[in-house]
């Protein structure tokens, strides 16, 4: 009992700092990835053949671009964008930096999901739409992104996950965070209690960022 | 008032070439029902997606009150596909926007003020008899009362056309009965132009005034509804038919070998005359009545007989000529027309 406490003390003092860390990497690359994730994965959708706005070529771009960005595993990817960190963020390694390489990383990912996301809605109601007289804009706008909005939200649950398993990698280079304090203490130190500690920690984060997400999704479900 | 002048739509695709339309000529006038009917793949929904150029043709004019919508840039599409309304046979309302929200749709596009728009759609939802369902999603309706939504919302941008792409399809019998009734009192009520494709003859039967059979891209028939059902001549406008007076031929065989059945369709001129005893009286020939059926299309009547007449080759020739003198249509019965 009396060491069980001594292990929460020492838990107490250690996980604030790295759990701060971890949570502000995932919630700007989160935010970041959305935001640009999203008009990428729309634009990829609706430029295809037969869709909306059928541009070929631009399509193809994208489809390329994404696969690239895709298949690269994330630990080459931080250390690819090195030069770009410095540029944004003026450092190369550190937990802001590293919200870079996961924001790059999980751009692709967002576009793929929005992307489906959109062609998984029924030809049908955009078709209503243009019957209406709705222009591109409006569509997208009116029809599309209120339409995918539930599915899009999944998608984005499923990135905050994966993103917070990329973050412990981060850590890995010096981005800090949960990850960097199991690699420091569980691994270099011996203390499995730590480790132990970080993965219920990290665990607990993940259910929670699954129940919430589940939980707005059925709220926007109609 | 709108005319299709030699209207053609090919597809390329994986398969080769389609061609789903072949020179196609209508004339549509203002407040018309105008039906047009044909099986699965007939080239129904391409002709229809044609009028408001969802579709582009391949070839030939599509003019809505003597403008050629050919000749539309894209903005003038906009402007003109808001007086076309067009509902679908799976209605697709947008999900996440309620009853009201879905009507108000081709308003925002058009830019209404928020308080017209508000205005018109009370208006609408009223006319369609949900205003207690202004809040309701589309999840939470029947089909019928979808497909009400969806009429409201081809109407709200004060369209003066409507077009309908298998609109009662998906419904049932009552529902599709109450949907064909508003769609009647919207066209009698406002004047509203209807066009409507369908593959159940019973939606032509019901509403439309004017009907054409479409069957592999071409145009087979068309005419007034009652001249459809009543003096069909095309073999597919028949089978959609399916008609009753021919029941029982199927099984007769003939009196004396090399006679041949005819189908007499007698309209209300002709309805009331002895015509047939008259003839039998006058000429030396014999008539053995198969089958016979009296129906009505939108209250006018007409008659089947199907006969057999024997007797000397000249003299039934004359026989019949003096059947059509007195407004009777008389056909040969083709044997794969016989039925059960
Ligand atoms: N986008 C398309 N690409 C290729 N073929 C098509 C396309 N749309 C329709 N068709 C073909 O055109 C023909 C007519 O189709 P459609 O107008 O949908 O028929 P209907 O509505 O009468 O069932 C069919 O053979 C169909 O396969
Ligand atoms: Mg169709």
């Amino acid at each position: 009992m009396k060491e069980l406490n001594s292990i929460l003390l020492k838990l107490l003092e250690l996980m604030p700092q790295p759990l701060a860390e971890t949570l502000y990497m995932v919630t700007a690359a989160t935010i970041f990835s959305v935001l640009l994730g999203t008009p990428l994965g729309i634009v990829t959708a609706i430029s295809e053949e037969h869709h909306m706005w059928p541009h070929k070529n631009l399509n193809r771009v994208l489809n390329l671009l994404i696969n690239i960005t895709r298949s690269l595993p994330f630990i080459i990817l931080m250390i690819a964008v090195f030069p770009l960190s410095k540029l944004l963020v003026g450092r190369r390694i550190g937990t802001t930096a590293a919200i870079v390489p996961l924001t790059i990383a999980a751009i692709p990912f967002v576009a793929r999901l929005v992307e489906n996301s959109v062609k998984e809605l029924a030809w049908g109601i955009i078709e209503a739409a243009l019957s209406m007289g709705a222009n591109t804009r409006q569509i997208i706008f009116k029809v599309i992104l209120p339409e995918a909005l539930p599915s899009i939200v999944s998608g984005i649950t499923m990135t905050i996950i994966n993103l917070i398993g990329y973050s412990a990698m981060a850590g890995a280079i010096g981005g800090g965070g949960l990850g960097d304090l199991a690699i420091r203490f569980g691994y270099q130190g011996f203390q499995e209690d730590v480790l132990f500690g970080t993965v219920v920690v990290l665990l607990l984060i993940v259910q929670l960022v699954q129940y919430l997400g589940d939980k707005i999704y059925k709220r926007l479900i109609k | 008032m709108i005319e299709i002048r030699n209207l053609s739509k090919s597809f390329i695709d994986k398969n080769g070439r389609v061609d789903a339309l072949k020179n196609i000529n209508l004339q549509i006038e203002k407040g018309d029902i105008y039906g047009i009917i044909g099986l699965s793949g007939a080239g129904k929904s391409t002709l229809i997606r044609c009028i408001n150029r969802l579709e582009e043709p391949s070839a030939g004019s599509v003019l809505i009150d003597d403008k050629d919508i050919m000749k539309l840039n894209n903005e003038e599409i906009l402007k003109i596909r808001r007086r076309i309304g067009m509902i679908f046979q799976s209605f697709n309302l947008l999900s996440r926007r309620d009853c009201s929200q879905n009507v108000a749709f081709p308003l925002e596009v058009s830019n209404y003020s928020k308080e017209e728009i508000k205005a018109r759609v009370n208006e609408l939802l009223g006319l369609v008899g949900l205003e207690d369902k202004r809040h309701s999603y589309p999840s939470q309706l029947s089909g019928g009362q979808k497909q009400r939504v969806a009429i409201a919302r081809a109407l709200a941008a004060k369209s003066d056309i409507l077009l309908c792409d298998e609109a009662t399809s998906a419904l049932d019998p009552s529902t599709t009965k109450s949907i064909l009734a508003l769609l009647k009192e919207i066209n009698k009520v406002f004047g509203i132009t209807i066009i409507l494709i369908t593959h159940q003859m019973e939606v032509i039967k019901e509403i439309c005034n004017k009907v054409a059979v479409i069957s592999e891209g071409e145009i087979v028939e068309q005419g007034t509804t009652f001249e459809l059902f009543s003096k069909p001549s095309h073999a597919v406008t028949k089978r959609f038919l399916s008609d009753k007076s021919l029941e029982g031929t199927l099984s007769y065989t003939p009196q004396n070998s090399g006679a041949e059945l005819y189908k007499l369709t007698f309209l209300e001129e002709s309805a009331h005359k002895p015509v047939i005893s008259q003839m039998v009286k006058r000429m030396d020939i014999e008539v053995n009545i198969i089958a016979g059926h009296l129906s009505s299309v939108q209250g006018k009547s007409y008659g089947n007989l199907v006969i057999e007449v024997s007797g000397e080759s000249k003299i039934v020739a004359e026989a019949l000529e003096y059947l059509r003198e007195n407004k009777v249509f008389v056909e040969v019965l083709a044997d794969y027309e016989r039925v059960e």
